[in-house]
């Protein structure tokens, strides 16, 4: 049963090496930065903070050095990443690029491609976004419309994706698409790198609950895309897709978003906490350690080159649940109201979080789409 | 080594402890030839120093090795025998053959040479050979005492008929006494205890998981198996996730209990105890009504998930120790103490 895969997992010398670096630079770069744009997390979005991690060689860093990379192994990666998250630092500029995309390509893409986007993404200059859902694709991916014809030179693209984070600002958008007519509800797919200047393309922030634009509609209409477009081979984009998702769901970030919550509601605990707030504070303590564990152990198993979509899916459901549990308990143990302005940093960090938390079992896969894959790998269905 | 320990002790519980013997066991009780049969294999003193401070293996190693005791509910304190030459054998004390448990509480005091008062919830108490205990907080000794010499014996036992024996000793003399290892302090056997059933629950947790997993795919209602039905796959799901956390915490826990972190042991039992919760809930549910008989092997499992997860610290009980050290220290020692929970230094490593 894959349970039994969730062993202890050391990070290694090398990687935990890296660690007092990242947090002297964090020490240095955001001195001032305060709570509330640190509940933003990987949401918080700066491309000079971006450019400036590039310029340490902390992006893409596992990604070959003749790419740009340093070669350095998937725990050194993870060690920058989680002080990144848990200080809250603005990481989504790059967010994409650097945990998905870049792998993307250099697994799948051609040399051209590789020598064309990598070294760009490790400079923290190329920003990726992800299209995958569709008006009427949501959880059910595989029913996605947009399609790639070919051409004599390459491809023309015509439909619409939605929910795209960041494509308003990010340069390159690797969509999922439709290229030709399949028996199979998964073949027929593949995945391109869409060049989002190119003529054809309109995007439309479309404004989240809190009014904030971060996520996108993306139409696309009669966009010709030259040869170099299309990653990976033609056909192969599910099991592309698929393996993307793993990187996607087992990450720091689906625990550690709502560090910011935490840290100002253990201020306002106060050191001296009564007996039901020591308790729930320490309940939320040992649930976070033990997710970063599990974590650790998926990281383990990408690195050595494994799918291990269903671990995945545990980490990711289960940091949902965490994350979506912290605003209301943060409810239950101190009378302070949330604050959309002019709070104390634990009001307006708690007015933000409580009204991100929905989306946290909704991104990057719903609980129900996660504890689907889940019950496939206990084989009931 | 890992490997061979597992494969081992497995092949032992599937020969031997078969689930009539694990029921016969709840009515009978001790059984001579069933321990006789596992001290053979060298386990309750695999975790015994030699002269030279070499230990044969480390709680890592044997992790896997509780998490099978508990998968099997194996009807003998090995584990806590484990335990005990572990601490034995650390204190400068010789390791003990023959069956042997220790007790956490009670009100044991060294009088001169002899001990005196009781020791509670032993498991398998009046059973054992031997028990060990810890006398005095400030300078805490360790004492062994022949369980023949206990003066009372009160049988008592937990939801799953294991026996949690309290002995009460009226002024006897130790047969070993000594000075508790001094990188260890008064709570290591209650976080020995708790790593421990950490370690066994997740063992049961991968049990009963397999268990309803084989059941749904069996057991047809409206024309097809109950596995088919969403409700029911959402359900295993969340038992896989919990099975899954507090599989991983228990391996954390084993790891870091030979570099002394006391964090990880809270972790692992929290999580157990939670885990333990739902699993048992959610396994007995889609069972239906046969998983509610005693026949039904599910109930040997699960009345131990409810008992091992109270015992040695609840989930309450740790959670309240954890948070009140996390809030003591304030905000900005959290990350670096969650990370150094799982990293192989000790430094700050409890919370
Ligand atoms: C903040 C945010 C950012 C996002 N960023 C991106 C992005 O960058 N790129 C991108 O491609 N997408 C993005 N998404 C979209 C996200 O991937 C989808 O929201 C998600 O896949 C669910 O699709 P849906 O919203 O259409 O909901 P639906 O699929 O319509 O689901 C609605 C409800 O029905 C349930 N449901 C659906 N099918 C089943 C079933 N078979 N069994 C049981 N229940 C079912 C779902 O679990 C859910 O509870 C983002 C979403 C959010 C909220």
């Amino acid at each position: 049963m894959f349970t039994e895969q969730f062993k202890y997992t050391r990070i290694p010398a090398e990687a935990e090496a890296v660690r007092s670096e990242v947090r002297e630079f964090l020490r240095d770069n955001l001195r001032d930065f305060p709570a509330s744009k640190r509940a933003d997390s990987w949401m918080g979005f700066d491309a000079e903070f971006s450019r400036k991690l590039g310029q340490r060689g902390w992006i893409g860093l596992s990604l070959p050095t003749e790419y740009g990379g340093a070669d350095a192994g998937a725990f050194t990666r993870y060690v920058i990443v989680e002080e990144l998250l848990a200080a809250g630092a603005p990481v989504s500029a790059h967010w994409f690029s650097d945990r998905q995309s870049g792998q993307q390509i250099l697994r799948f893409g051609t040399e051209y491609q590789k020598e064309h986007h990598l070294p760009a993404i490790c400079r923290g200059e190329s920003f990726f976004c992800i299209g995958m859902s569709e008006p009427n694709s949501g959880s059910d991916l595989a029913s996605i419309k947009t399609k790639a014809t070919p051409t004599d030179n390459g491809w023309i693209l015509n439909g619409q994706k939605v929910w795209t984070t960041n494509a308003h600002r990010s340069h390159y958008m690797i969509a999922l698409v439709r290229t030709s007519d399949s028996e199979s509800r998964h073949g027929g797919m593949s995945q391109f790198i869409v060049d989002l200047s190119l003529p054809g393309i309109t995007v439309l922030p479309i404004k989240d609950l809190t009014g904030s634009e971060h996520f996108n509609e993306v139409f696309f209409d009669d966009v010709h895309l030259d040869s170099h477009a299309l990653l990976g081979a033609e056909g192969d984009g599910w099991k592309q897709v698929t393996s993307e998702l793993s990187m996607e769901r087992s990450g720091p970030e689906r625990f550690l978003s709502s560090m910011a919550l935490l840290n100002t509601l253990i201020d306002a605990i106060g050191t001296e906490p009564n007996a039901l707030q020591a308790k729930e504070i320490g309940h939320l303590a040992a649930r976070l350690i033990t997710l970063r564990q599990m974590s650790l152990t998926v990281t383990e198993q990408l690195a050595a080159g494994e799918q291990p979509a269903v671990a995945a899916a545990c980490v990711k459901d289960l940091g949902a649940v965490f994350e979506q549990d912290l605003p209301e308990l943060a409810q239950l143990l101190c009378d302070i109201p949330p604050a959309s302005s002019g709070g104390c940093d634990h009001a307006m960090v708690l007015a933000h979080l409580t009204q991100q938390a929905p989306s946290f079992s909704l991104r990057g896969g719903t609980r129900e789409v996660l504890r689907g894959i889940i019950a496939k790998g206990l084989g009931l269905r | 080594m890992r490997e061979l320990f597992e494969s081992t002790v497995r092949r032992i519980c599937e020969d031997h402890v078969p689930i009539e013997r694990v029921s016969a066991a709840e009515e009978k009780g001790w059984s001579p030839a069933l321990w006789e049969l596992f001290e053979s294999s060298g386990f309750s003193q695999a975790l015994a120093v030699d002269e030279s401070g070499e230990s044969g293996a480390s709680w890592g190693d044997l992790c896997g090795v509780l998490m099978i005791c508990g998968q099997y509910s194996l009807p003998l304190p090995l584990p806590e025998a484990m335990f005990a030459n572990y601490l034995l054998t650390r204190s400068g004390l010789e390791a003990m053959s023959g069956s042997l448990s220790f007790g956490v509480d009670g009100d044991l005091c060294l009088e001169g040479s002899t001990v005196k008062g009781s020791l509670r919830d032993i498991p398998w108490g009046g059973d054992v050979d031997h028990v060990i205990g810890l006398v005095g907080t400030s300078n805490p000794m360790v004492v062994l005492m022949s369980r023949a010499d206990a003066a009372q014996v009160n049988r008592t036992t937990n939801i799953a008929g294991e026996p949690r024996d309290e002995l009460y000793f009226d002024g006897v003399t130790p047969l070993a006494v000594a000075p508790l290892a001094a990188s260890m302090n008064k709570d290591v056997l209650k976080l020995g205890g708790a790593m421990l059933r950490s370690a066994q629950i997740a063992g049961a947790m991968q049990g009963v998981l397999a268990l309803a997993a084989e059941y749904v795919n069996d057991r047809v209602q409206f024309g097809r198996p109950i596995a088919r039905f969403q409700a029911v796959q959402h359900q295993l799901a969340i038992c896989a996730e919990q099975t899954a956390a507090t599989v991983v915490s228990a391996e954390l826990a084993c790891a870091q209990f030979d570099n002394g972190s006391e964090v990880s042991t809270m972790v692992a039992k929290i999580s157990s105890a939670e885990a333990a919760a739902a699993g048992a809930a959610i396994t007995h549910a889609v069972h239906g009504a046969i998983g509610f008989t005693q026949e039904y092997p599910l109930q040997l499992s699960t009345r131990r998930l409810w008992s091992w997860r109270s015992e040695y610290g609840s989930l309450s009980y740790w959670s309240q120790r954890l948070g009140s050290k996390v809030c003591a220290a304030g905000s900005d020692k959290l990350w670096a103490r969650i990370v150094n929970a799982s990293s192989d230094s000790t430094q700050e490593s409890s919370i």
